[in-house]
């Protein structure tokens, strides 16, 4: 392993920062997070991923200390900080609506936090002017957060919370309020910033390709618990589960039942009348034991012509075309029904494309470019 | 530009009629040289000069402004606390029971506010004078307050509080330093209220009032009725003057602040 890489997750020897154990957090008869365990590690950059209601609220809310375990423990640097209040914790928190104070300045907002420990002031105003340039705000310091634009009023509230040099950094949403394309350059600057101030950082979105751009690792949560954790880059090419799959990121989903062929590769029996699929598996699967096979549409190749190689290859007809500018995305209807997606490049004009509606295609993939799941 | 139709017209002219014709009669008497309330001798303005010298009405006056600044502080004070915890407190046992029963006293009759508390004071052997119509006042104007500074606190964004907790404030804190300035507009207009409310009123205050103080309405009452003088018409033109400068003040002040950060609000979105 290249230790240059930052991978501390996969060192025993490392010591977490925070670490949940057997988290449980009720409301009422609602169960928020059941029975959670987690490690995230110092100058972690991890994002909590899932839909609305799937507890990674809670989550952040028990670390900033708004909230407390119903069972369970966690732990910061090793102590237990439940009894902790959140005004006592090395966390800071960047609230989703920013929540800037609307009657201080941009410059009293940042340096509100360092007031309260009584700094002295010239070691105080040291900090606020080094964070103002972190965040670029200079020329703002003096005026209300009523008087800048939204994307200002976030990097006040990044420079706010990052002013007290907190242990952890939780950023709830940080860029929901921006435009796309704001939210865009906005994601390498917050890396940027934790890159250069070596905080660890815990962010919450349910928008999967931020927290796959900016996230050394991601946990994709359902319900109150983890469905995985991983890097970016294993849980959209390793998913472990269908909802994972299905989560992050565009998938076809084919059911079927899957035999054993060769060593960890599977022939899978899929539709009556076709051609079994081959599909490299880690996991072992008993013989005809029903699976999934998760595919994503860019590992999809479309052709005219049946592709002499393919491991596997079926054909159908094109049902509709989702064009995309850059991408197009073919949806191609099988014979028994079933809508498979091709992603193509669009590497040629749009007049020169090779495929239109109804247009019989063939469908072909390798024998590793899918996910073999348990169903 | 719409053109008023002469429906519009004729409502608009009735309606203000209807308001302010009392008034401007008043006003008009008020500057009467003659002693006869309903007959007009001429333009004088005697009657403020008698006025001035009219001890008893000037210290009525002294009375109702101190029980009117000391009522609506106490009822600010009162009030904005009750305001905080009803509506940030949680959910306590009885939360809807008290919120229901602070807004009672604004429905509850005059006549037995002023009955109840008068037995009070009896009661408790505490003798009529300043004080008792202070603590009358206070009670009745502070779920004015509680009401207007409630209704500013249901939209007031906690994640603020949460913020000033975040970083490393106390709960106490949190609420002088993030909270309180937030919602200072409607602790002050709740106190305006309250004093405005302490001003007017007779019916409590009669009921609350000893020998020793009597407030300015009390007083106005009982010379009516002896008959009106053009110098209690001059009493209630200031009294007018006095309310419509503060109104129109008032007005300009808030319209101004509104126009200049709507402007501020649009520059900021242009430097996005």
């Amino acid at each position: 392993m290249n230790s240059a890489v930052f991978a501390p997750w996969e060192d025993p020897q490392a010591k977490p920062l925070i670490q949940f154990q057997n988290v449980s957090k009720r409301f009422g008869d609602f169960t928020a997070i059941d029975t959670l365990s987690l490690d995230i590690f110092e100058r972690e950059f991890f994002a909590l991923l899932g839909p609305s209601g799937c507890g990674k609220t809670t989550m952040m809310r028990m670390l900033a200390g708004f909230e407390t375990p119903t069972e369970g423990h966690i732990l910061l640097g090793g102590q237990d900080i439940d009894p902790i209040p959140p005004n006592k914790r090395a966390v800071n928190m960047m609230f989703q609506s920013y929540a800037l104070f609307p009657h201080l300045s941009v410059w009293e907002n940042i340096a509100f936090g360092l007031r309260r420990d009584n700094m002295p002031k010239p070691d105080l105003t040291a900090r606020v002017e080094e964070m103002l340039r972190l965040t670029r705000l200079e020329q703002f310091a003096r005026r209300k957060p009523h008087q800048i634009s939204g994307g200002q009023r976030q990097r006040v509230a990044l420079a706010r919370s990052l002013a007290k040099a907190p242990k952890l950094l939780l950023l709830d949403e940080p860029l929901g309020a921006l435009d796309k394309k704001l939210r865009q350059d906005t994601q390498f600057e917050l890396m940027d910033i934790q890159e250069k101030t070596g905080t660890t950082f815990v962010i919450v979105t349910h928008d999967q390709e931020e927290a796959m751009t900016v996230a050394s690792r991601v946990a994709v949560m359902d319900q109150g618990k983890l469905m995985q954790v991983a890097t970016p880059d294993r849980i959209y090419e390793n998913p472990n589960s269908v909802y994972v799959a299905d989560f992050i990121g565009d998938v076809n989903i084919i059911s079927g039942r899957a035999t054993s062929s060769a060593e960890e590769t599977y022939s899978i029996e899929w539709a009556e009348g076709q051609a079994p699929l081959t599909a490299t598996s880690a996991t072992a699967f008993s013989a005809g034991q029903s699976c999934h096979l998760a595919i994503r549409p860019e590992k999809v190749t479309i052709s005219s012509e049946r592709p002499a190689d393919a491991a596997n290859a079926i054909q159908g007809k094109v049902h509709d075309i989702a064009y995309l500018g850059n991408l197009s995305t073919y949806h191609v209807e099988l014979p028994d029904g079933t809508i498979i997606k091709a992603q193509t490049a669009n590497t040629r004009r749009i007049s020169r494309r090779s495929f239109t509606w109804e247009d019989p295609v063939w469908l072909s993939w390798t024998a590793t470019a899918a996910v073999l799941l348990a169903a | 530009m719409n053109r008023l139709s002469w429906f519009n017209v004729v409502s608009l002219t009735l309606g203000f009629a209807f308001l302010y014709i009392p008034m401007i009669i008043l006003i008009i008497f008020s500057f009467n040289e003659s002693k006869l309330v309903t007959v007009w001798a001429g333009f004088s303005t005697k009657w403020y000069g008698e006025l001035v010298q009219n001890e008893a009405f000037l210290n009525a006056a002294w009375v109702t402004i101190r029980v009117a600044v000391f009522s609506s502080t106490l009822a600010t004070i009162l009030g904005t606390a009750a305001a905080y915890v009803l509506v940030r407190g949680g959910r306590f046992f009885g939360r809807t029971l008290f919120s229901g029963m602070i807004y009672a006293p604004l429905v509850m009759p005059e006549v037995i506010t002023g009955l109840s508390l008068l037995l009070l004071f009896i009661g408790i052997g505490l003798d009529r004078g300043i004080v008792t119509i202070v603590l009358a006042h206070t009670t009745f104007s502070m779920c004015y307050v509680s009401v207007v500074v409630s209704s500013r606190l249901v939209t007031f964004d906690q994640s603020l509080e949460e913020a000033a907790l975040d970083l490393g404030c106390s709960a106490a804190q949190a609420f002088r330093l993030v909270t309180l300035p937030i919602i200072a507009p409607a602790v002050i207009s709740g106190w305006l209220l309250a004093f405005t409310l302490s001003l007017d009123d007779l019916v409590i205050a009669s009921f609350t009032s000893g020998p020793s103080a009597t407030t300015l309405p009390i007083k106005i009452f009982s010379a009516v009725r002896l008959g009106v003088s053009p110098e209690i018409n001059a009493l209630s033109t200031i009294m007018i003057a006095v309310v419509t400068v503060g109104v129109i003040a008032a007005s300009l002040v808030s319209k101004r602040a509104a126009v200049r950060r709507r402007l501020e609000e649009q520059t900021a979105a242009r430097t996005e």
